[in-house]
């Protein structure tokens, strides 16, 4: 339980949305893979996406035949009256031999220790742990091997934590989308329809998002409220509350920042400089394409940090359209 | 202005305008029926979308696929346009496009971001299609129900193929991430 990465460098997770998606990241070179079952226990509850009980048992094997990881993310929070749901997703990931389970509910991280003493647990960026006392307390209480950390922290927010974390080691998304909201936490696609990503799996979900053409533009809603017009010389993106443009006072603007993808990689020699152990790549709902490229990109990226030369920091910003992309919160204080 | 990019050349569209849809439709059902013989597992990852009719629409072809992927029995039907059509979503690209959404080559997501592909209708039953076509790992070889032996050159050869009818025709580069994403 709880052994430390054996890894050179630092470990890189990538996403494996369906059996397909998890070959595809597996032979690009991850060295760990994240997934999660077909249903309400993991917060990537998107139609077609995710694993049936067989597709989890041979995606795991496939995994560690070629010599990578399966971290099986169990990560919503258990629904009054069905936790049976989750416990036995908890015990059939365990079964199937993953070699960590991703978990945020406080119960069922309980009921994971309980059950399963040897099992690697990992602390999702649902628990939104984000103070050294928080993840004290998981460490201490349930032997929390590793902490993914929210997306809304600095360079130096993360040092401090990581420090304070060991041994309990911290994982850090690098790239894909970017949630701007304390995870976990954010209500507002429930308030919008109903779901959330913290009790179904689901942000702003596809069931209740619309696109209509209209003379000059696409425009987005989610829930019945409008939160997007894309006039029809800039890109379209996929319609969620706190990414939406607002007028507010006169002025037409994101309630954020333009929401463009994250890409830390110019911050990878930091982070790792800093302790993180492992880096996340966001998109388990992302094609193969995607993933094939974003992985080889970073494997290459976090191989030659691990040589001792310089990223080509080029390369990787040349997969992000229109080369715009943003470093999130890691270099500014951003709430 | 942001314009689909792949359209096959005007007068190819035109000749094609000419043919009668009976035999591109028994043509098709045939390539489906091969692609879900060899994917049996691809309508059940529809879930509860299994059943929906979706209108897959060349932008740049005089005709429309209605398809109806369900277990057991998938229906296809072929019309000049949309016009007093039932379906539950369209999806519309240039013919191009839609077919590098098949075999992988294009991130599905990131030709929406760049206004390659636009979507109309039930956004759940979209993405699930998305997905399970994502899954399936189709290749030319098995929608055309080839047999092993040539699986591999036949592929190599389309790939060479697709590939150059992509650089000609200006159709999206084959996917890198996009700008803006799913909800993270």
């Amino acid at each position: 339980m709880n052994a430390p990465s054996t890894l050179r460098g630092p470990e890189l997770v990538c996403p494996a949305g369906t059996p397909a998606g998890l070959r595809t990241a597996v032979d690009a070179g991850a060295h760990s893979i994240y997934c999660g079952y077909a249903d309400e226990t993991n917060a990537r509850n998107f139609p077609g996406l995710n694993f049936d009980r067989t597709e989890m048992r041979e995606g795991i094997a496939y995994a560690h035949e070629r010599g990578a990881k399966a971290l099986v993310a169990l990560n919503t929070f258990v629904r009054a009256g069905a936790m049976d749901i989750w416990k036995r997703g908890v015990d059939d990931a365990v079964a199937a031999g993953a070699d960590a389970l991703i978990l945020a509910d406080i119960a069922l991280i309980a009921y994971a220790r309980q059950a399963h003493p040897k099992q690697r647990l990992h602390l999702s960026v649902q628990a939104a742990a984000a103070t050294p006392e928080a993840i004290a307390f998981y460490r201490d209480r349930f032997s929390i091997a590793r902490v993914v950390l929210p997306r809304v922290l600095t360079v130096e927010e993360i040092a401090r934590l990581t420090a304070h974390a060991a041994p309990c080691e911290t994982e850090v998304f690098v790239f894909g989308g970017l949630c701007v909201m304390a995870e976990g936490r954010c209500m507002l696609s429930s308030y919008a329809t109903g779901k959330s990503p913290n009790m179904t799996g689901v942000c702003s979900p596809p069931s209740h998002v619309a696109y209509r053409d209209e003379e000059d533009a696409l425009v987005a809603s989610v829930g019945g409220f409008t939160v997007e017009r894309f006039s029809k010389d800039e890109p379209a993106g996929y319609p969620t509350l706190c990414k939406g443009r607002f007028l507010a006072d006169g002025t037409v603007s994101h309630l954020f920042e333009d929401p463009v993808s994250l890409n830390a990689i110019e911050l990878l020699p930091r982070l790792a400089g800093v302790g993180v152990t492992a880096f996340k790549i966001e998109g388990r709902q992302r094609g193969r394409a995607y993933v094939a490229a974003v992985v080889q990109a970073f494997r290459r990226a976090v191989d030659t940090m691990a040589a001792g030369r310089k990223i080509d920091v080029a390369e990787l910003r040349a997969l992000t359209e229109g080369q715009r992309d943003t470093t999130g919160a890691y270099k500014k204080a951003w709430r | 202005m942001m314009v689909m990019r792949g359209y096959l050349p005007p007068l190819l569209a035109k000749a094609a305008s000419v043919l009668p849809l009976l035999p591109l439709e028994l043509a098709a059902r045939r390539l489906l029926a091969n692609a879900m013989a060899a994917r049996p597992s691809f309508a059940r990852r529809l879930g509860e979308y299994s059943g929906r009719t979706f209108a897959v629409d060349p932008a740049d072809c005089p005709f429309v696929f209605l398809i109806t992927p369900d277990e057991g029995r998938t229906a296809v039907h072929m019309a000049r346009n949309l016009s007093g059509a039932a379906y539950d979503a369209r999806i519309s690209a240039p013919l191009l496009v839609l077919l590098g959404m098949i075999d992988g080559t294009y991130d599905g997501d990131a030709l929406f971001f760049s206004r390659d592909l636009m979507i109309e209708g039930d956004t759940g039953a979209v993405l699930a299609l998305r997905n399970a076509i994502e899954n399936a790992e189709l290749d030319p070889s098995s929608v055309l129900g080839l047999p092993k032996s040539v699986c591999g050159p036949f592929n190599r050869a389309t790939e060479v193929f697709f590939d150059d009818l992509r650089r000609m025709l200006d159709a999206p580069e084959p996917s890198g991430p996009n700008r803006k994403a799913y909800p993270a």
